[in-house]
C-alpha cells in the first residue's frame, strides 16, 4: 500500500507538471481531504444503526443459532478436523459471524481457529489444507447485509441504497465457491509434505 | 432474476430491523441498552477509517485533476470496456485486496463522481461488498498462528477475489443493465 499510494500521488504531480494543471491538482488535494471526512460522517449513522442491531441479535442468541445451521456444512468442508475439536467450534463461529457482517467478532474467532488448527498441523509453520481453506473462505466474504457499502451509497444520495444487496450476495457466493474449489484443487499443487515437488501427494 | 433480487434487496433490511428486536424481546434481552452499546462501536468504526479515506481520496482526487485518470481510461478503454469494467472502477480492483479503508475511499470517489445509481456506482458497490481485504486477512490469520509458509492460500484467495469481481460485473449487468 505504501508503494501504491506514493506512486499514485507522484504520478498525479508528474502528469500535472506535464499538462500545466498544478493549481487544479493542489486544489483537488485540499478539497478531497475535506470530502473524506464528510464521507466518514455519512457512514457513521448507518454503521451505528447496523452494529446496534447486530449487538441485539448477538444477545438474543441469534449468532449461535446461525452457527448450529452452519456446523454440518462446515464439518464436511473440513473433514480432517475432528467435529469435537475446539478448532471446529471456532471455525463455525468465525464463518457465522462473517455471514452476519460481524467483522470485529469474526476476526477473534478466526484467529482462535487458526491457532487451534496449528495444534492439529503436523508441519508447524507451514499452512495446513484446513488453514488455507479457512483463510480463503474469510477473504471471499459472504455477508447477508454489506452494511458499509449501503451506508456509503446512502451518504452519496442514492435513490435505493440497498438495491445492491441481492447482487452482492450473488457475487460473493460465486467468490466463495471459487475459494473452496481453488483451495481444494491447489492443495495438490502445493503439497504439505516435505520434499514433495508440485504434483506430489499430501499426507493422508 | 432482476425482480427476485430486487425483492430480496428491498425486504431484507426492514425485516431484520423489525425481526431481530422482536425475537430479542421475546427472549428477554434488554434491547435498547444492547442497541446503544453496539451503535457506539459503529460510530467508532467510522471515525477509525478517516485516515485511510483521506489518503485514498486525496490521491484519487489529485489523479483526476491532473488528467492522468482520463489518460489512463483512454489508454485502457479497449481492454476494460470489453470486460464491462468502467475506467473509474479499475483502481478498486487494484486496491481492494490491499486495503479495506482504501477500497471504501475508491467506492466513495466513484459514487461521488458518477452517482450511486450509475452502472459504475452499482458495480463498485457490489465489488466492494462481495470481496475482502485479502492481504490483511492472510497477514492477521497466519501471523496469529505462527505460520510463515502460506502454500496455496494466497493464490486461492486471489482467485476468489477475481471470481467475485467477474461475478459482480455479470450480476450487475443482468440485474440493472449496463
Amino acid at each position: 500500500m505504501t508503494f501504491l499510494w506514493t506512486a499514485l500521488v507522484v504520478a498525479a504531480v508528474a502528469f500535472a507538471a506535464a499538462k500545466g494543471r498544478m493549481a487544479e491538482v493542489g486544489a483537488a488535494a485540499m478539497e478531497s481531504a475535506g470530502k473524506a471526512v464528510a464521507l466518514a460522517l455519512a457512514l457513521a449513522g448507518v454503521m451505528a444503526l447496523w452494529l446496534g442491531l447486530v449487538k441485539v441479535a448477538e444477545e438474543a442468541g441469534l449468532v449461535s443459532a446461525v452457527a448450529r445451521v452452519a456446523r454440518p456444512l462446515l464439518s464436511r468442508l473440513f473433514p480432517e478436523v475432528p467435529a469435537d475439536h475446539p478448532a471446529m467450534g471456532a471455525i463455525v463461529m468465525n464463518v457465522s459471524a462473517n455471514v452476519l457482517g460481524l467483522g470485529n467478532a469474526a476476526t477473534p474467532f478466526g484467529v482462535r481457529a487458526m491457532q487451534a488448527l496449528e495444534e492439529l498441523n503436523p508441519r508447524k509453520g507451514t499452512a495446513s489444507d484446513a488453514q488455507a481453506l479457512l483463510c480463503a473462505l474469510n477473504t471471499a466474504s459472504v455477508q447477508l447485509v454489506p452494511a458499509t457499502v449501503i451506508a456509503l451509497r446512502a451518504g452519496a444520495g442514492s435513490a435505493a441504497p440497498a438495491e445492491v444487496l441481492g447482487p452482492t450476495l450473488a457475487a460473493s457466493l460465486c467468490g466463495v465457491t471459487v475459494a473452496v474449489i481453488a483451495a481444494k484443487l491447489l492443495a495438490r499443487v502445493w503439497p504439505s509434505g516435505e520434499g514433495g515437488g508440485p504434483g506430489g501427494r499430501s499426507d493422508p | 432474476m432482476r425482480a427476485a433480487l430486487g425483492l430480496v434487496s428491498a425486504w431484507i433490511i426492514p425485516l431484520l430491523l423489525a425481526g431481530i428486536p422482536l425475537v430479542a424481546v421475546l427472549r428477554g434481552v434488554k434491547v435498547y441498552p444492547a442497541f446503544l452499546e453496539g451503535a457506539k462501536g459503529g460510530f467508532e468504526t467510522a471515525v477509525r477509517i478517516v485516515p485511510s479515506l483521506v489518503a485514498i481520496l486525496v490521491a484519487l482526487g489529485m489523479l483526476r485533476a491532473s488528467g492522468a485518470l482520463d489518460a489512463l481510461a483512454a489508454a485502457l478503454a479497449p481492454l476494460t470496456s470489453a470486460l464491462g469494467l468502467p475506467a473509474s472502477v479499475v483502481p478498486l480492483v487494484l486496491v481492494r485486496p490491499l486495503s479495506g479503508g482504501g477500497a471504501l475511499g475508491v467506492v466513495g470517489d466513484v459514487l461521488r463522481a458518477e452517482g450511486p445509481d450509475s452502472y459504475a456506482g452499482r458495480l463498485a458497490s457490489v465489488m466492494a461488498g462481495s470481496t475482502e481485504t485479502t492481504f490483511y486477512v492472510l497477514a492477521v490469520y497466519f501471523g496469529a498462528a505462527g505460520v510463515t509458509r502460506y502454500r496455496h492460500a494466497l493464490p486461492a484467495a486471489l482467485l476468489a477475489d477475481l471470481a467475485g469481481f467477474a461475478a459482480a460485473i455479470v450480476v450487475v449487468r443482468l440485474v440493472f443493465g449496463p
